[in-house]
């Protein structure tokens, strides 16, 4: 479905992302980790435009993205929460998911807000107050179904469980089980490798810039001396 | 009634601040520039109505819309060529860039129509009394046309489509993307917008000061701005009150104490607000994004 091969990414003179090339199949939990700096941020901006790759391709559903405009991703099927959930704090929570929907049409928008309000009630809760007063779980609830608006074939995430309390990461992560199920592929990215792993079914660990190792999600975490090296013991 | 006589200027005067100031207070929020070059195109306005109507004769509610496209177009065509390829840059190469937009401007104008003063027909004639006062009718005019244009500004920020889309790119303009808003049409969008409100503030101006020349453009321009970054710049609620706030300080000015002071006053306000309340009445204290 994805296809990211050999790209390279700098900032300046620094070289953030070295060679990387990965795959993300229909269907399927992808998850990136690696600790702070090691690219994964960068991949992601990458792919949906933000950022520029000196080499390589990225393909997505068979049409080559690799010089695509930021602002045409949503139209392709493809959705990137970015990381610190960047919502329009400033605008109401209901505006904010319009936004999200910004190339669909009324009565679309009117149907999947439904879906995403029986999904995030707390969200309902919300809806006419400005988005930067709810707490950092609502937000990051706020910022997935802002996502899921423009009806998506793959959700890229950045850091979903960032800077949230233990029951709030265990919600969202079943969130993102529950997207997969309906349908919708996952790209994700994180930190906290041990909850990414337990979701998804490949991964792949970064070092440096670097792809370090493509494994099996379930494999690794059962692997003592893989988990010794990259998740800390 | 003086009282209420300097008010009824002061609003009229205040009215026209405000549509200018809505122009750099817009432009700011969306692309954090000071786009110095805002009062000229005003200048460019007033030239534009000022021919057509006594040069080629064409009526002026003909003469009117032809400046306010002409101007949204210029507004256009200067962000496309001057400010666009510096969208990455500098702030200060920016800023540079606006003032020599403005030089620009003045300079091309002074070429094609001279730098002798032109005299500027007031479109509104007649008068209306109010008590034992005589206004014009430009006052009236000016007062009912330009709230009833902010009332479709605030109209359209607040339910449109664009109008949110333009909140969101002044708010984060990388996430605007990601949802699938095109920022650069959005950037065009919001130039015209403020050059066309420029062009309508122009043609109020010029019916009450019937003079017109290249350079009138700095002290109108640098007056909205006072009236911008006293009601926050970036803030449109706030660029409508700081005008009329500027335009009734400015008419008591001139009523109660002197007329040779109200630049000072004027601009003595944007000192004290720069000194006590840099973010102005509506300005959001917010740090900058990393």
């Amino acid at each position: 479905m994805l296809k990211v091969e050999n790209i390279n990414v700098y900032y300046g003179a620094i070289h953030a992302v070295k060679d990387v090339s990965f795959e993300v199949a229909q269907g399927e939990i992808v998850t990136l980790i690696g600790a702070n700096g090691a690219g994964k941020s960068t991949i992601l901006k990458t792919v949906s435009g933000l950022l520029r790759s000196k080499t390589g391709r990225i393909t997505f559903l068979g049409d080559d993205i690799s010089s695509s405009e930021a602002c045409k991703l949503t139209q392709r099927g493809l959705a990137h929460v970015p990381e610190g959930r960047r919502i329009f704090q400033q605008l109401t929570v209901e505006e904010n998911l319009e936004m999200g929907g910004y190339l669909r049409s009324g009565t679309e928008n009117k149907r999947t807000m439904r879906d995403v309000y029986e999904r995030f009630p707390r969200v309902s809760e919300r809806k006419r107050q400005i988005a930067g007063t709810l707490s950092g779980g609502e937000q990051q609830m706020l910022a997935l179904g802002r996502s899921m608006m423009s009806l998506p074939k793959l959700i890229m995430m950045d850091e979903p469980s960032m800077g949230l309390a233990p029951v709030l990461v265990k919600q969202i992560f079943d969130i993102i089980r529950e997207l997969n199920a309906a349908g919708v592929t996952i790209l994700l990215v994180e930190q906290n490798a041990r909850m990414a792993l337990s979701v998804a079914n490949r991964c792949y660990v970064l070092e440096t810039g670097r792809i370090a190792l493509e494994a099996n999600a379930k494999e690794l975490l059962d692997n003592d001396e893989v988990k010794k090296a990259y998740l800390g013991g | 009634m003086t009282f209420v006589y300097l008010m009824i200027i002061g609003l009229q005067i205040g009215s026209i601040y405000a549509l200018v100031a809505l122009g750099y207070s817009m432009v700011y929020g969306i692309v954090k520039l000071v786009n110095f070059a805002h009062g000229d195109i005003i200048m460019v306005g007033a030239y534009c109505v000022w021919y057509l109507t006594s040069r080629m004769s064409v009526p002026a509610w003909l003469a009117v819309p032809a400046a306010i496209v002409l101007c949204s177009f210029l507004g256009v065509m200067i962000e496309k060529i001057a400010y666009k390829p510096l969208r990455k840059s500098d702030r200060l190469a920016l800023l540079v860039t606006a003032i020599g937009i403005s030089l620009f401007l003045q300079n091309a104008v002074q070429i094609i129509f001279s730098a002798d003063p032109r005299m500027f027909a007031n479109i509104f004639e007649g008068t209306i009394a109010i008590g034992d006062r005589q206004f014009s009718n430009a006052t009236a005019v000016t007062i009912a046309a330009s709230t009833l244009i902010m009332i479709g500004l605030s109209l359209l920020v607040k339910r449109t489509k664009i109008g949110k889309a333009m909140r969101t790119v002044s708010e984060d303009g990388e996430a605007a993307q990601l949802m699938g808003i095109n920022v650069n049409n959005t950037i065009s969008f919001t130039f015209a917008l403020g050059s066309g409100l420029a062009a309508v503030g122009s043609v109020f101006y010029c019916c009450s000061y019937s003079q017109i020349q290249p350079t009138m453009g700095n002290m109108l321009g640098l007056k909205a701005f006072v009236a911008a970054v006293l009601g926050g710049i970036g803030s449109i609620p706030g660029a409508m009150i700081g005008g009329v706030l500027i335009g009734i300080t400015e008419s008591f000015t001139r009523g109660f104490i002197s007329s040779q002071l109200t630049d000072a006053v004027v601009f003595g306000i944007l000192i004290v607000v720069l000194l006590i309340r840099p973010s102005g009445i509506f300005g959001r204290n917010i740090g900058e994004k990393v």
